[in-house]
């Protein structure tokens, strides 16, 4: 059993979305076929569209909306258990609303997973992005809107 | 032509079980041998008759083991059903079909399982698989509590369903519970209050929104329609069966796709009602899946119950409770009486149309049985 945050187990579709992350861009992969260009996530080997193999990741500009969220309480991985009741929250993209993210609220980039009073959090708030580093990786987190 | 071939073609003629608890002393492979041989016993069919298998890929005790220890013949079919709970049904619908085609004659579907004893799966990081695990684990998005009452927060305020409907469903399912001696929340009653000071465990869901925490076992016996005339029992026809992933379905984590609130039940329920004689009004009681509430309004909506949205409304007035507009869960379903992936619905779906539930719906003639939502699915429509 883990006693710290939990960091992504990277398969070879999702491995670029983190390279990105680190660069502090938030990046979805799109079909490369220019007669559909359409966005998808997860990430996968080919487009559920058109089938072509072709792909590229495209930048978003991080901002988004709450579609749902939860406030977890134990029994959790002891890390989790910690900082519970936490946030955890489900955003949809500005720019492609079927486009959502898990993640969490917080203060400032790197701020706990309980940093926000639970009484902010609603669904439809205007949230962006920032990146924090956990670990090896860099995480996308949420920040409301100001 | 094919989905006729199949209707009423093969039937449950025996059905058994272990006790139900929190721990139980014995192994897995010694439950499920106990609730097979129970089964087998139920039908009049010796074991050595044995020779189609169907269980869940994560059911630990496997057909070598269990073939030998009973004292099976040869066997000709043997399957697994994936996705958890979502493979219950499924594993009746393999054996249909593999006894509607000759491949086999005498059928046992089984689930064993000490997740009241063992650990918690969530807990083991070792196994937590790339994908989707890694879209929302880091997040603490960490256990099926949470995932599902992401959804469930997202289907209140869509279609304005409270706490009070997620009451309506633990109730309903605690009341039917109390009337069964073997169930692990008997002589427990619930009350209103108890439910709404219950501890949270991911908000929007409290205790008594999650399933128990059970060791047990069940099996079923599946046999053609024309050798289940010559059963000890009377026999319960597969009238329907389906499984159902849906286009650009996620799992339990169904974030991702244009629809995340219409789930796999919705699949399975079209090739269900597509291949029935009979309509959702004609279902006389129904043992739908239940890990976690919500899931039954989910499900209502998805098997045609009620229209979109509807599913929350619908449990009002005592319409899950006997003598209501749908009885559920008559045992007390995963909630009440024991959460061994769902295959304590198919029982009493089975004991409902023999007459002998111990919560009996009067002149009960035809069940659904659902298995896990929000995962990849499977059904069964029951007749007498
Ligand atoms: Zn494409």
């Amino acid at each position: 059993m883990s006693d710290t945050l939990l960091t992504p187990v990277v398969d070879d579709d999702g491995a670029p979305f983190w390279e990105y992350t680190a660069q502090g861009e938030l990046r979805i992969q799109a079909c490369a076929n220019p007669d559909c260009g359409e966005l998808r996530f997860p990430p996968r080997p080919c487009c559920p569209h058109c089938q072509s193999f072709d792909s590229e990741w495209r930048r978003m500009s991080g901002k988004g909306r709450i579609w749902s969220y939860v406030l977890p309480h134990p029994p959790l991985l002891p890390a989790y258990a910690e900082m519970a009741p936490y946030n955890a929250i489900v955003v949809e993209l500005a720019e492609a609303p079927r486009i959502r993210l898990v993640g969490n609220l917080v203060t400032e980039a790197g701020a706990p997973l309980n940093s926000v009073d639970p009484s902010r959090l609603k669904i439809g708030a205007r949230v962006q992005v920032v990146f924090a580093e956990i670990g090896d990786f860099t995480l996308p987190q949420w920040v409301l809107e100001r | 032509m094919a989905a006729a071939a199949l209707k009423d073609a093969t039937a449950i003629v025996g059905i058994g079980q272990t006790p139900f608890a929190k721990q139980l002393p014995e192994s897995e492979k010694t439950l499920a041998c106990r609730a097979i041989l129970a089964a087998l016993a139920d039908a009049g069919i010796d074991p050595s008759e044995v020779d189609g298998f169907a269980s869940y890929t994560m059911e630990e005790t496997d057909e070598v083991e269990i073939a030998k220890s009973i004292g099976a013949g040869d066997v000709t079919f043997f399957s697994k059903v994936g996705y958890g709970g979502g493979g219950s049904c499924g594993t009746l619908a393999h054996l249909a079909s593999a006894i509607a085609t000759g491949q086999a004659g005498v059928g046992v579907a089984w689930r064993s399982r000490k997740r009241g004893s063992g650990p918690r799966p969530w807990k083991n990081t070792a196994v937590q698989l790339p994908t989707p695990g890694q879209w929302t684990r880091p997040y603490g998005l960490l256990r099926p509590a949470d995932e599902i009452g992401m959804l469930t927060r997202r289907y209140m305020h869509e279609y304005g369903a409270t706490r009070d409907h997620l009451f309506n469903v633990a109730l309903a399912c605690r009341n039917r519970a109390n009337q069964n001696p073997a169930a692990q929340m008997y002589e427990r009653p619930m009350t209103r209050e108890s439910y709404m000071t219950a501890r949270w465990i991911s908000e929007p869901l409290c205790l008594f929104d999650n399933c128990l925490e059970t060791d047990g076992a069940l099996a079923a016996v599946v046999v053609s329609a024309e050798r289940a005339r010559d059963c000890r029992q009377k026999p319960v026809y597969l009238h329907s069966v389906a499984q159902g992933l849906p286009a650009q379905h996620h799992g339990m984590v169904n974030y991702w796709n244009d629809d995340p609130l219409s789930g796999p039940a919705w699949t399975a329920a079209r090739q269900l009602w597509k291949q029935a004689d009979f309509g959702p009004e004609d279902v006389d009681v129904a043992q739908i899946y239940d890990a976690f509430t919500p899931l039954i309004p989910l499900s209502l909506e998805g098997y045609g119950f009620c229209g979109r949205g509807e599913g929350g409304a619908f449990t009002e007035g005592g319409a899950l409770e006997i003598g209501g507009r749908l009885p559920i869960n008559t045992s007390g379903g995963g909630l009440s009486e024991a959460y061994v992936h769902g295959f304590n619905l198919i029982t009493e779906g089975v004991k409902q149309l023999r007459g002998t539930s111990t919560a009996q719906v009067p002149d009960a003639a035809t069940c659904l049985v659902t298995a896990g939502e929000g995962v990849p699915t499977s059904a069964v429509l029951l007749r007498s």
